[in-house]
Formats: structure tokens, sequence, C-alpha cells
């Protein structure tokens, strides 16, 4: 009636289910928090010039330089649910051929136990800011925006932007030679 | 076991198939995507994303891709989807956008990934957007690809389980339908 193998299938379904209910709970507590902490974004050094892109169509494209800062607590956003916070900083600007451009400058991944303060002073971008076309020379108007996605032990996916951005005014001559 | 309660058998395997079967049409039908739930199989997203994690993806169309967002992607002549995030972001005027994408993990962006010529996604490329995430439930598939003879015992497993599954549900919606149908599926 009860042989070792009806008990190891009750035990087995039983854990099951309690982890099932556990995990779904661990979703529900924290799918509704708004995950924002304050940055400060500060900027210096924009520089464009006007070289082929030879990662993409080899067409002469704006490629911008600049130096950035950024400081931002993390702390409030890790919960007993978070197991990693990815951080990206975005260029947002418009431009007549796309009014819509979004560019990713420097990326961190922020595991829990990691420190969750982040201070980057005067950094260079680590991936290429090129636009699409020549939409950077005399921009004045490119936001840099923190943004994160909360990668959760499991549950929801959110991406969330920092309160606080910055503005930069990108000159409006080339430059020649090095950045 | 007379020739009744063989038939009454066979109906309620082929109905216990046939509910998980709609529960996942009807969320492709929510979702949008054609692939609603996902398995991870490859590196490129660690430490967010091991092997055998498991993703629930929507794909709905007016809402516009963004920088920062985990794609799941089809390309040109490839078998596997690929999971990747979204790192650049191009969108024209009339709403059409391309995009190019790069595994947290990976040094460099995808294009290398991309067929010969293709230097950007577009919208049409895309399968699904990760919006949930669950660890390692993925893992058994990738058990059964890996070993193909664990199949059998798979199923039988599964079979156990979709009866298990459809017992508490046929006993949660009779509760609240009082149907004169002997419903026993013990």
């Amino acid at each position: 009636m009860h042989s070792i193998w009806t008990r190891a299938n009750a035990v087995f379904a039983f854990t099951l289910s309690v982890l099932a209910a556990m995990t779904f709970a661990a979703f529900l507590t924290t799918a509704f928090n708004d995950n924002i902490a304050p940055v400060v974004i500060k900027s210096s050094n924009a520089q464009v010039k006007n070289v082929p892109n030879y990662s993409a169509n080899r067409a002469k494209n704006d490629l911008a330089s600049l130096n950035f800062d950024i400081q931002v607590d993390v702390s409030p956003v890790f919960n007993w649910n978070v197991k990693q916070l990815f951080l990206y900083l975005v260029a947002e600007y418009s431009t007549p051929l796309n009014p819509l451009n979004q560019v990713v400058l420097w990326d961190k991944i922020i595991l829990r136990g990691d420190s969750p303060v982040v201070d980057v002073s005067s950094a260079n971008p680590k991936y290429y800011f090129w636009d699409d076309g020549n939409g950077l020379l005399g921009n004045d108007n490119v936001t840099l925006v923190l943004r994160w996605n909360v990668i959760p032990n499991a549950g929801y996916l959110p991406l969330v932007q920092a309160s606080g951005s910055h503005t930069v005014r990108f000159p409006s001559n080339y430059i020649t030679g090095k950045f | 076991m007379n020739v009744r309660r063989f038939i009454y058998r066979v109906l309620k395997f082929a109905m216990n198939i046939s509910t998980l079967l709609m529960i996942y049409k009807g969320l492709m039908v929510v979702t949008r995507s054609e692939h609603p739930i996902a398995v991870v199989l490859r590196e490129g997203m660690e430490p967010a994303l091991y092997n055998g994690d498991l993703l629930f993806l929507t794909n709905y169309q007016e809402d516009p891709i963004r920088t920062g967002e985990i794609i799941v992607f089809k390309l040109e002549g490839k078998e596997i989807p690929n999971v990747s995030r979204v790192i650049k972001v191009h969108e024209r005027q009339n709403g059409t956008s391309k995009f190019l994408t790069k595994g947290d993990n990976n040094q460099v962006d995808d294009r290398g990934l991309y067929p010969p010529g293709q230097l950007w996604l577009t919208r049409k490329d895309v399968v699904g957007r990760a919006k949930g995430y669950v660890p390692y439930v993925g893992m058994v598939t990738i058990l059964l690809n890996d070993y193909p003879k664990l199949k059998y015992p798979a199923l039988v497993g599964l079979y156990f389980l979709i009866r298990r599954l459809c017992k508490y549900w046929a006993s949660f919606i009779l509760h609240f339908i009082p149907l004169d149908v002997d419903f026993d599926l013990n």
C-alpha cells in the first residue's frame, strides 16, 4: 500500500509544490516595486568627428567621444528577490533622419554581494558612440540617462530609469585626428 | 478491464494532453509570441541568464523595442533562436526601427552572428522580449536533448504530472460548476 516509491513520489510532489508556491510568492512580493534610485551624471570634453564606420556600412558617420561621471547608490533596489542589476548608460537624441536614437555607451553588472555604490569619474564610453548618419554634429540635446534591468531570482524583469539625467551639447565643428 | 473503462481512460488521457496544448496555444494568443516560453541554451547572457533558465516572452508589435531589453531573435538560416540584449536603437519617422544586440557575457556585439550583409536587426527578426524569468526549470529540456534515452522515463513522469495537475484543476473548476458529470480523475 505505502511502498517506498509511493512515499518518495509523495515527498517529491510535495517538495515541488512548495518550491513553486515559494517562487511565486517571491515574485508577488517584489513585482510591484518601483526599483528607482537617484543618479548624478556629468560629462565633459564632448567631441565629434566624421569617419567611415567599418563595423557597419563603411559610410562616413558621426563618431562622438566624451568623458562622463556617474554617481549612484543602487542599494535601495536590492531586495530578497534581486540576483543582479544590469546598469547601462544610454545616450538618447533625435536627428532629422531618426527621431529616436538610443545608444548604450557604458554598462556594468552588479551582482548580489558586490558593492552597490557606483562612482565612475571621467570615464570614456565603453562602446563606440556612432550615429546612424551625421546627426551628432552641433546636436545640443543629447540626453544621458542611466537605466537598469533588474534580474530577479525568479519573476518579472523590469527596466527602470534612474531619476536624474544630463544633457550634452556637441560642438558644431568636426575634429580631425584622434580624440 | 471492460471496453467502457478502456475508452474512458483513453478519453481522459486525450483530454489531459489537449488541456496542456490549449494552455500553450492560449499563451501564444495572450503574449502574441509564437514562442511564449523559451529555454536559454547559450552562455551569452551570463551571469543574468544561465543554460537551462526559463524565459517568458511577449511580442506585442505596437510596443517599440528599446535599449536594455533582453530579446529573443531568430536569424535567417539559423535553427536555434538567440537571446541577447539590445544596445542600440535607431527609429525612423514612420516607426520602423533597426537595432543592434550584444550578449552581457560577450566582448563584442552580435554582428558577427548575423547573416553576412545583415548589420541590424529589425522588428520581424524578434521572436519575443523577455518579461519573466525562472531559473533551472528548462534544465529538463536540455537533459532530454543531451541524453535522448531519458525521453521515455520523462514521458512517463510527464504523464503522471499532467494527471496530477488535471486532477487539481478539475476538482477546482468543478467546485464552482455543479455539473452532473462523473469526473473522477483519480
